[in-house]
């Protein structure tokens, strides 16, 4: 039987794309800065994020979304900082997408939140692939996984916009080697920026603060650019 | 494992596209795939066909075109296909890569349909 050809030209995840698109105008027009975290299972994003949350309470709102296959243990632990946390059970799905996202925002009020955090599943590989519409990424690296994670895992590395290398306390007894860790993030992404840092003894909390608060600042600047469209 | 998820979107938007033709006989689905995509060719083919069962591309193929990935080099001003895809690097230069021109994609292509 003879068979005829039709153009099709398709992007497989453009649904998801759009939503995301969506989503990021409208974290935007809220001026809520939004950041996804993703790493392997067992890097530390919770306790990070613990810490996250605890310090940028101080002085702003935050909320946070934790995707995980089962359990509302993450979210229990993150509500001692900020009772505005929701999680996401995905049941067998190994990724966060947009529409989940979208859905576990329903009722929130965006516009009273500063920072909203998205903890994707402990996984190095699904989530690169779908955007959720965060204005940044970041990808963390225990010191106790090993230095040549980023090689091994190039799409997310590069697919994220900060490295945060978790568990500096054990650096030391894990042999961790720390110049070639950073070499190795810098060869799967060039020039990205890198933090070092310690949930449990709060080293290096303060630079991600800092950090964060330039992000939000320069966000909420008044569009001098955009106006001229 | 998320390749299950990417068959089940691409046999949903194939779908629509039928529908909006007035019904379509699909004998194969071609696909480009970045190489830098972070979806597994080997995993993706074997989602497929599992997630084909009882849908309208039940039986169909699916041909995939793996697309290498290009980087930007600044310093040559040329697209370079850096030495890994753990290496965005020129390999003329030495350069780092800062763009990627390719490698990214999941893309229906084309559809062979009955004629």
């Amino acid at each position: 039987m003879s068979a005829r050809m039709v153009e099709v030209r398709a992007k497989v995840l453009k649904q998801n794309d759009l939503l995301a698109r969506t989503l990021r105008e409208r974290f935007r027009r809220e001026g809520t800065c939004v950041v996804g975290l993703v790493s392997s299972p067992g890097s530390g994003k919770t306790a990070f994020l613990e810490k996250l949350l605890a310090g940028l309470a101080q002085d702003s709102r935050v909320a946070a979304l934790v995707g995980d296959l089962a359990t509302e243990n993450d979210a229990a632990r993150l509500r001692r900082a900020t009772p505005d946390v929701r999680q996401i059970n995905t049941g067998t799905v190994c990724h966060l997408d947009a529409q989940m996202v979208e859905k576990a925002l329903e009722s929130w009020h965006l516009d009273r939140i500063d920072f909203l955090f998205i903890e994707n599943v402990g996984n190095l590989v699904c989530p690169s692939s779908y955007d959720l519409g965060e204005e940044l990424r970041f990808v963390l690296l225990s010191a106790t996984e090993g230095e040549d994670k980023p090689l091994k895992y190039p799409t997310i590395f590069n697919s994220s916009d900060v490295a945060i290398i978790t568990k500096m306390d054990l650096a030391e007894a894990a042999e961790f080697d720390l110049p070639a860790a950073r070499r190795n993030i810098d060869s799967v992404r060039p020039g990205m920026q890198v933090f070092e840092v310690s949930a449990k003894t709060g080293f290096g909390m303060q630079a991600v603060f800092d950090f964060l608060h330039a992000q939000l600042a320069r966000a909420r600047q008044p569009q001098v650019a955009a106006t001229r469209a | 494992m998320h390749e299950l998820s990417i068959a089940i979107s691409m046999i949903d938007q194939i779908t629509e596209e039928s529908e909006s033709r007035g019904g379509l006989d699909v004998e194969a689905v071609h696909l480009k795939l970045g190489a830098f995509s972070g979806v597994d060719k080997e995993a993706l083919l074997f989602a497929y066909e599992l997630a084909c069962e009882g849908s309208l591309l039940e039986g169909s193929r699916l041909v995939i075109e793996t697309i290498p990935l290009v980087i930007y080099c600044d310093a040559c001003q040329k697209n370079r296909v850096p030495p890994s895809l753990y290496q965005l690097s020129c390999p003329e230069c030495g350069s780092p890569g800062q763009k990627i021109v390719s490698g990214r994609e999941i893309e229906v292509t084309s559809l062979e349909v009955a004629a």
